[in-house]
């Protein structure tokens, strides 16, 4: 890909977000690098306590109280996000323009909370529609998060969520990818968000497939490739990035963290749930043969793995094959620190890993006590941070129900 | 419910939607929305929490008299007499 011209090419100039341990990137690379998790148990109507990744973050610094309270927990995300994208990157609007922004969201689901909790309302009236909120349209809509973001920035491009189940992450940076190459949008803020910890449903399903993690400290429940791994954590966050094109961001003099060389997302076709290594592996395949790199010159492979039995082994089989042979290729996991961010998955995985281009660490996949044998990719970087000779790129994989796939290709932009 | 009581339940339950609205200097019988940032959306959250609890139906065509705080009053006392 960097044999397309500057207006085609795609870089990554802000990055904004809140995930259960920071509320900035320098905040979470310096926590993911020590492997620190601030999962912790909080407790659900119908369903007891169970282990979350919650965010704190300053709400009100860029929307007011009344604006939260109208809106929804993901829009709130997002809002914080996408403000915080814009303000890294140096964007004001004096250079772009807003018609000419657009904003893609990512999400697993939207609608489940604010159904559940208008439920439950009504129930305390005896199931009286009258008691139900005018608010709950416009808060369910798929595209309220971005359109959130609109509303709180005055931007008047073209916004929509995308669905890809745990894929939509970096879905919606693909899809912010292509805008910017159609030349439909000038800037993209793309990423994804998630509100699930606030969905007592979503939980319910996790346990009932048996995939729902638990574990006496909140911190270890998360453990993707251990032994004895026993399913999701599930985690709220947000994570925005500003893309544009290599000539604008050069012309501007933009900060440029790297550069989308390559993507690729295609379908299972099997199974409702159970996730398929060998499509997972063509995925990977045609990421790498569209930004012309072959395995071995990946430095990081950001794995999906969401610490279920058999999703952690079909994924590390594909990866195994690919990787053989690539002395010089690290993998880790960053659900093992933040749990499963949803929609927010793929892009805060991205971020966690990103500064590797400058300061040259994998960050550890942690709660790794006895590596699965089926899991057992060479270079796995457990439980401490590794150092290492160079990171050019980073291959990020994300996974999601009814079969979908996706990874995203990140190189360092050296000029 | 006396006149003043329910005027502090229509104060309170605007600070509940919007805790930085300055209700200290209302004037009030100038229309709320002139004074407040508040949008329809926020005079139906006004109705649904009469609703909530009195249990009082409050239909369409009554909107307009609720307007300001005073014809707020006049037109609740009546209604939440018996509370």
């Amino acid at each position: 890909m960097n044999t397309l011209p500057a207006q085609q090419r795609i870089v990554i100039t802000g990055v904004g977000l809140a995930a259960p341990n920071a509320d900035n990137l320098s905040d979470f690379r310096a926590k993911v690098l020590a492997g620190i998790s601030e999962i912790r148990e909080i407790e659900l109507r119908y369903m007891g306590k169970a282990p979350a990744g919650v965010c704190t973050f300053p709400e009100t610094r860029y929307r007011k109280k009344k604006d939260n309270k109208r809106g929804t927990r993901a829009g709130c995300l997002g809002v914080y996000a996408a403000h915080e994208a814009l303000a890294d990157a140096g964007i004001d609007f004096s250079e772009y323009r807003r018609d000419l922004t657009g904003v893609y969201i990512g999400l697993t689901e939207h609608g489940t909370v604010e159904t559940e909790n208008e439920v439950y309302n009504i129930s305390q009236y005896g199931y009286n529609v009258d008691y139900w909120t005018h608010h709950h349209n416009p808060r369910t809509v798929l595209n309220n998060p971005a359109g959130e973001i609109t509303m709180s920035l005055g931007i008047t491009g073209p916004h929509y969520s995308v669905g890809a189940a745990c894929a939509a992450g970096n879905a919606a940076l693909i899809q912010g990818a292509q805008m910017l190459r159609l030349g439909e949008v000038e800037l993209a803020l793309c990423g994804g968000i998630s509100e699930s910890v606030g969905s007592f449903g979503i939980f319910a399903s996790f346990k009932a497939q048996g995939a729902l993690a638990s574990h006496q400290d909140p911190t270890k429940a998360s453990r993707p490739f251990d032994l004895d791994r026993d399913g999701i954590v599930i985690s709220e966050g947000a994570c925005l990035y500003c893309l544009e094109t290599l000539d604008r961001a050069l012309r501007r003099g933009a900060k440029i963290y790297g550069e989308i060389v390559g993507y690729a997302m295609n379908s299972d076709a099997m199974d409702f749930v159970m996730p398929h290594g060998p499509r997972q592996a063509e995925c990977i395949r045609l990421a790498l043969s569209r930004a012309g790199l072959k395995p071995e010159d990946i430095d990081i492979v950001n794995t999906h793995a969401t610490g279920t039995r058999q999703g952690d082994i079909e994924e590390c089989r594909g990866l195994a094959e690919i990787f053989a042979d690539c002395p010089t290729t690290w993998f880790n996991n960053t659900k093992s620190i933040i749990g499963h961010a949803m929609g927010a998955a793929g892009v805060l995985e991205l971020a966690a890993n990103l500064p590797a281009f400058t300061d040259n660490m994998v960050h550890p996949t942690i709660n790794v006590d006895r590596l699965d044998p089926e899991c057992a990719l060479p270079n796995l970087v457990l439980n401490e941070a590794r150092a290492v000779d160079k990171v050019e790129t980073i291959l990020n994989n994300s996974f999601g129900m009814v079969g979908i796939n996706s990874v995203i290709i990140v190189k360092k932009y050296n000029g | 419910m006396t006149r003043d009581a329910i005027s502090d339940v229509i104060i309170e339950i605007i600070k509940d939607i919007d805790e930085d609205a300055d209700t200290a200097t209302l004037a009030s019988d100038k229309p709320l929305r002139d004074q407040l940032d508040l949008d329809s959306m926020d005079f139906l959250d006004i109705v649904m929490e009469l609703r909530k609890r009195y249990k009082l139906q409050i239909p369409e065509e009554d909107y307009p008299q609720l307007a300001t705080l005073d014809s707020c009053v006049n037109y609740l006392e009546p209604k939440l007499r018996d509370i």
